[in-house]
């Protein structure tokens, strides 16, 4: 199948395939819906008027572009390939995740949604979704499970500030999951007059392109600055996995340049073989959350627990486009444990000035040993997703702990 | 091909009655009490059981269901036990019809093919599956019909009279309206709302349509019953199971006759109903 694709940039089919992964895997009652949300999304992408709104937003109250940074020292503390880092940490709210909350709401807006739910795990998808339901006067519920309240405590106060009702999830395992079990609970009882703002690449086709759609001005800007400041394509690209939207934001348009290497890093928590969240590299084909794709399991088809260090990572899933991209081989996943990423966060923090997010960090992490293979005139660009400073108490009370014992 | 289902919807018609359909969760909260309830609900006045099957993750489903689901899991619940449940069920009862309800990705990891088989050889009659809408038909629905099993599809407030003929096309056994948008547990819907929707969607089947969410009480079972072809009660069964369990959550003496006497009073109710406008 492989060798006869002429596209890796052409799904999802009309039923929202990525080959076999993605579909609509939803109860009846929000099945109506999802399809009115496919049609109004076509709409809106084929609208200029949609498109200049868009790109006046991201331009004015995002702060894009993001600046595409030669991270200098870094790249000769490694001695290898260049390392240019995507700065999406600079983005209003701090993070890649406002690229997509920004073209879901202005969707939401054209079908006269006054009501906008929302999942998060690291809370930053929860923070931008609050921040776009402020600018827009919508009222705004934000899920997230109760473990991930407390160790992202700062992005709590900052919804709140910013007039979203977060609900802490005490179900399931009380982590990103359980909160996207919960907003599908609202969203089937309040269907009418919500809208579900999901926060990356996954759940029910058109989401999943959707999604990508909105994040790929990563990798648009991405190609264009390269251009500019190296004349030519990067040689590879590198993003941390939660549910991919990053990482697919980056790499979507890159997907038929077969010179580019892509490498998603999903988290390995504490090791692959003890409790992790790497479902491509430990997982297999399910279904969850309305689509089918690679999932973490015991042999009865019941989810299992996943855990990382980074909140926005701990999902047992990964969006459908991933695992078709996994299968074809496009794409090599990769993944990087809590300690590794702990140790690319402080690396990065002290070298570049720039505090990552525990989620980035991962990327982070396999950077350190892929670059020093690669040589000098290699260009390798990173996916910087967010900024660190909602991760400082977390990992201040870590490192502190070490120092005592 | 005639099911279970549909023999005994033929004679609660001649009758002149409802169904009264009853909801547990398969292996809550252990194999040995589920058998023995399910083997007590026919006799208490069940005329259809449901029987779920547990999973992690039931996104359409509310707090009671989602704990029932975890007590069966935490006590060694798959898929396979609960298919030995059905298959000693039958040993005494070859009558009762038995709907497995629940989500998609067990019966994924099962094997669909295998999962039909010992399905409909253990003695299942029908599958409910909350996450397999009429769009991924060629997952289970299809397949399911060509093993014999009915295909028993969710209709709910949301689904218009445009699309309720995509949803009806590869349904059988009966359709199950429900009342409500919203997960299992929520508040009921006023009955005569349910009586218009009913009508509804009679226009487009012959099918038998059944009623559920948010059913509590012996009344509330009757005002149903008097609607539509059958009602079904699930939150309010896992309810009193739940409260008669000790302080670990493992049965007691007084778990199966618990649930037993509910259902017997909410039979009551769908008894006493005046018949079901055909
Ligand atoms: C900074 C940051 N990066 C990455 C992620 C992971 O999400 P995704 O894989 O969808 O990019 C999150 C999620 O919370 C995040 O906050």
């Amino acid at each position: 199948m492989n060798s006869r694709l002429n596209s890796f940039r052409s799904g999802p089919d009309e039923r929202g395939h990525f080959g076999m992964f993605g579909g609509r895997f939803v109860a009846e009652t929000l099945m109506p819906l999802i399809l009115d949300l496919e049609k109004a999304y076509a709409d809106a992408k084929n609208d200029p008027a949609f498109q200049r709104e868009m790109a006046g937003y991201r331009k004015d109250y995002i702060g894009r572009p993001s600046p595409l940074y030669f991270a200098q020292r870094l790249t000769e503390h490694l001695g290898g390939a260049k390392v240019y880092l995507k700065r999406e940490e600079l983005n209003h709210t701090g993070s890649h995740k406002v690229n997509n909350v920004l073209g879901q709401i202005l969707v939401a807006r054209r079908m006269g949604k006054k009501r906008i739910i929302a999942e998060t795990g690291a809370g930053q998808h929860g923070v931008a979704t609050a921040t776009l339901c402020a600018r827009f006067g919508l009222d705004c519920v934000v899920y997230m499970g109760a473990v991930d309240v407390a160790r992202q405590e700062p992005n709590v106060i900052r919804m709140e500030m910013l007039g979203a009702k977060v609900v802490p999830v005490q179900s399931g395992t009380r982590t990103l999951k359980d909160a996207m079990n919960e907003a599908l609970r609202d969203w089937v009882t309040n269907v009418h007059d919500t809208f579900y703002c999901i926060g990356t690449v996954a759940g029910p086709h058109p989401y999943p392109m959707m999604v990508r759609d909105f994040q790929s001005v990563i990798g648009d800007e991405t190609r264009q600055q390269m251009q500019e400041a190296e004349g030519r394509l990067p040689d590879s690209l590198i993003a941390c996995i939660g549910g991919g939207s990053n990482a697919m934001g980056l790499f979507h348009p890159f997907l038929d340049d077969s010179s580019v290497e892509i490498f998603g890093v999903e988290a390995a928590g504490h090791g692959l073989d003890k409790l992790h969240a790497a479902s491509l590299t430990g997982g297999r084909p399910g279904v969850l959350h309305g689509n089918r794709t690679y999932l973490l399991m015991n042999d009865d088809g019941q989810i299992q627990d996943a855990h990382s260090i980074s909140a926005g990572l701990d999902y047992p899933g990964i969006g459908p486009e991933h695992s078709w991209l996994h299968e074809t081989g496009r794409v090599k996943y990769l993944s990087a444990t809590d300690e590794e990423a702990l140790s690319a966060f402080q690396l990065l923090s002290r070298l570049e000035g720039i505090i990552p997010a525990l989620e980035s960090a991962h990327a982070i992490a396999r950077v350190m040993d892929l670059a020093p293979q690669r040589p000098k005139n290699h260009l390798m660009v990173v996916n910087l997703s967010g900024r660190g400073d909602k991760d400082v108490p977390q990992v201040g009370d870590i490192l502190k702990g070490r120092k005592k014992t | 091909m005639t099911t279970r289902i549909d023999t005994r919807f033929a004679e609660l018609q001649t009758q002149g009655r409802s169904a009264f359909v009853t909801y547990v969760m398969g292996g809550d909260p252990d194999m040995a009490t589920s058998l023995d309830l399910i083997k007590a609900l026919p006799k208490a006045g069940a005329d259809i059981i449901e029987l779920g099957m547990a999973f992690t993750d039931p996104m359409a489903d509310g707090p009671a269901i989602q704990a029932a689901g975890l007590r069966a899991l935490k006590a060694g619940m798959t898929l396979k036990k609960t298919l030995d449940l059905v298959r000693a069920f039958r040993k005494d009862d070859n009558a009762t019809p038995i709907v497995l309800m629940g989500y998609y990705n067990p019966i994924y990891i099962y094997g669909v093919d295998r999962f039909l088989a010992d399905a409909k050889t253990a003695g299942v009659d029908g599958l409910i599956i909350v996450d397999l809408p009429p769009e991924e038909d060629s997952e289970l629905c299809i397949p399911a019909m060509k093993a014999g099993l009915n295909f028993i599809r969710l209709a709910t407030p949301t689904t218009d009279d445009k699309r309720l003929p995509a949803v009806l096309a590869n349904t059988s056994g009966f359709v199950y309206y429900v009342s409500i948008t919203g997960i299992t547990g929520s508040a009921a819907a006023d009955s005569s709302a349910v009586g218009t929707a009913v009508a509804r969607i009679k226009r487009h089947t012959p099918l038998p349509v059944c009623v559920g969410f948010g059913i509590r009480t012996p009344e509330a079972a009757q005002a149903i019953a008097e609607r539509a072809n059958g009602a079904v009660v699930g939150t309010a069964l896992v309810d009193v199971l739940a409260k008669s369990l000790d302080a670990e959550g493992k049965a007691t003496a007084k778990t199966v006759g618990a649930v037993v006497d509910l259902v017997a009073s909410l039979a009551g109710g769908v008894r006493s109903a005046r018949q079901a406008a055909e």
